[in-house]
């Protein structure tokens, strides 16, 4: 009897340090999360103390030298080619989502999702070697010539597209997902009304995912944010303010990947640029947060029913 | 015909239409890597170091950034698994379906999922200056670790929480504790544990903005932990800038021996899937 008692304790003890140390495994990786944000504005704080908040913003004085960091084109830059990004990607994924989950055999399906797959895996390199390669060449020497007097083909427009063919699969993925959880009663109740198929895909289904594909829009926003490389390749990097998608941008993440290797030699320069990875990681998380928790809410909303 | 019918069609074409753009986009990225990879790509490039002047186009060929990507992809992955694997077992048994905590936990790995890479190398960077460390191996494979551990729970979450509650409860009703249900899950969510790794594995060799903080480059295969390591992905950025159309060719090359890696991890992710839904329950 006591043998068995003994054995019964062990295995409790055994599920007990599981649990305690799984519970220290998770908060530890979680703190990640809170150590990256502290992290970031700690080392950022020099810059803010040197030049004010609103300063570093809104200026486009960049002489780091002197100890002037002005972000703005490096924002203006980013934003620019996340907008022309989704203006691009949204209505293909849209109608590619709508197709995918209204109107396509299973057949279909099986041959568009591998697609998807490989799509969103291919690494950015190889997005920007694309770009390069194709798309560049392509703006500078058949786009270019019909709207400006020269472009070297590294622009905002070579930006914003390969960005939006990298979000095109998210997108897509998301869409479909957000698609499929909206209950069939509600098609077959429009069906039985006379509507068609696409009206039925614009007036019901569309509207009821609204909120979904807000919130699908903004991941992919904080995912075109970040992209580093393949921005990076195609984009020119010429820190102006672009005055049309012809021009040559200079995005944030591409500024804190080309100057890594020179930040070391003035201390103000790393704070500087730890500034930048702050901005991102502090408008992505707040975006990444914002949109999950809606996306959450759409989802439950339909699939208890 | 009525005005709905003409539309119905139109807007079947332009669906029709952007599904088809999708495809063509992979096939215009794949043929271009192709059409410039393979005439540059032969057996030197694959098993060769790179020699003196190989940026201004010496001879040589990438080993070291490949055997560099294997090393970090390689460690990161198992530390991955070994740390992914016990959240989400702690989320999805330990914790009630409905708990809060669990929400919370998945909320904040999904945010985590979002940070982008170069947010994952500057913080690594900056742990790494604070720590008085150089740019190394084990830099490189730490930040990959954090980078790839919120798409393991990701997927292998999206399995596990499928898991049906009778499974559990047939196995406590044998009076198995919490801990000891792990054999049952772990089988249940095996193909959710192949397809992660896979992912991950695919993450994490095309990753450049992180490991270009923490890694660094070398022309050498690195023999330490701290020694820096050359990685595929920046093996090619760094060619593709060079002046020399014959550095260039290699990087195209390059190029396309990391695109099909990443196409075999792809495809085979697929596969497993196909195969282990067959006998789930």
């Amino acid at each position: 009897m006591a043998k068995q008692e003994q054995l019964i304790r062990t295995r409790v003890l055994k599920d007990k340090v599981a649990h305690i140390s799984m519970i220290g495994l998770t908060g530890f990786s979680l703190l990640i999360l809170l150590l990256m944000g502290v992290g970031l504005w700690y080392k950022s704080r020099d810059v803010i103390a040197a030049n004010s908040l609103w300063e570093l913003i809104s200026s486009s004085v960049w002489k780091p030298n002197e100890g002037q960091f002005g972000f703005l084109p490096y924002i203006v830059g980013t934003v620019c080619i996340t907008l022309l990004s989704i203006v691009i990607a949204l209505p293909v994924s849209l109608l590619t989502g709508i197709f995918l989950t209204e109107n396509a055999r299973p057949w279909v399906k099986r041959f568009i999702f591998p697609v998807l797959d490989i799509l969103a895996g291919i690494p950015s390199v190889i997005y920007g070697v694309w770009g390069t390669l194709l798309i560049v060449p392509f703006i500078a020497d058949r786009i270019g010539p019909h709207f400006v007097e020269y472009t070297s083909g590294y622009s905002v427009l070579a930006g914003g597209l390969v960005m939006g063919v990298m979000i095109i699969p998210l997108l897509v993925s998301l869409f479909v997902e957000i698609f499929s959880v909206i209950p069939n009663e509600f098609r077959e109740a429009a069906y039985s009304l006379g509507a068609t198929k696409w009206q039925t895909s614009y007036k019901i289904v569309l509207r009821k995912a609204a909120p979904g594909i807000i919130a699908a829009v903004v991941l992919a926003v904080s995912r075109a944010l970040g992209e580093t490389i393949a921005v990076l390749m195609v984009c020119g990097n010429v820190a102006i303010l672009p005055e049309s998608i012809f021009d040559s941008c200079y995005p944030l993440p591409a500024l804190i990947a080309n100057n890594y290797g020179e930040m070391l030699s003035i201390p103000i320069y790393e704070s500087a640029l730890m500034f930048a990875a702050f901005i991102l990681f502090f408008v992505i998380f707040l975006f990444n947060a914002g949109s999950r928790v809606l996306l959450q809410r759409v989802e439950s909303r339909f699939a208890i029913r | 015909m009525k005005a709905k019918f003409i539309q119905e069609r139109f807007f079947n074409f332009l669906m029709l239409l952007s599904t088809f753009i999708v495809i063509a986009f992979l096939g215009s990225i794949l043929w271009t890597i192709i059409k410039y990879g393979l005439p540059a790509l032969n057996w030197e490039m694959i098993t060769t170091l790179p020699s003196g002047g190989f940026y201004i186009g010496g001879e040589g060929g990438v080993l070291n950034a490949i055997i560099g990507s294997l090393y970090i992809v390689g460690a990161s992955t198992i530390l991955g698994l070994v740390i992914s694997i016990p959240i989400v077992f702690y989320s999805n048994i330990y914790l009630k379906k409905n708990s809060k905590i669990a929400y919370f936990i998945r909320l904040a790995f999904d945010v985590l999922y979002g940070i982008p890479s170069i947010v994952y190398g500057a913080f690594g960077f900056t742990i790494m200056i604070a720590l008085g460390l150089r740019t190394s191996l084990l830099g490189g494979i730490i930040v990959i670790t954090l980078l790839i551990i919120p798409i393991m729970i990701r997927s292998m979450d999206e399995v596990a929480s499928q898991i049906p509650k009778d499974l559990l409860d047939a196995t406590f009703s044998l009076g198995a504790t919490r801990w000891e249900t792990i054999r049952v899950v772990l089988h249940q969510i095996a193909p959710g544990i192949a397809t992660a790794t896979l992912l991950s594995i695919g993450r994490a060799i095309g990753d450049a903005a992180g490991v270009m903080f923490t890694a660094g480059f070398t022309d050498s295969i690195p023999t330490s932990l701290n020694q820096p390591a050359a990685t595929l992905p920046l093996s090619i950025f760094f060619q593709l800038s060079s002046p020399s159309p014959e550095v260039r060719d290699r990087a195209y090359a390059a190029a396309l021996l990391l695109t099909l890696i990443v196409l075999v991890l792809s495809i085979s992710g697929r596969l497993i899937m196909r195969y282990f839904s067959k006998n789930k329950i």
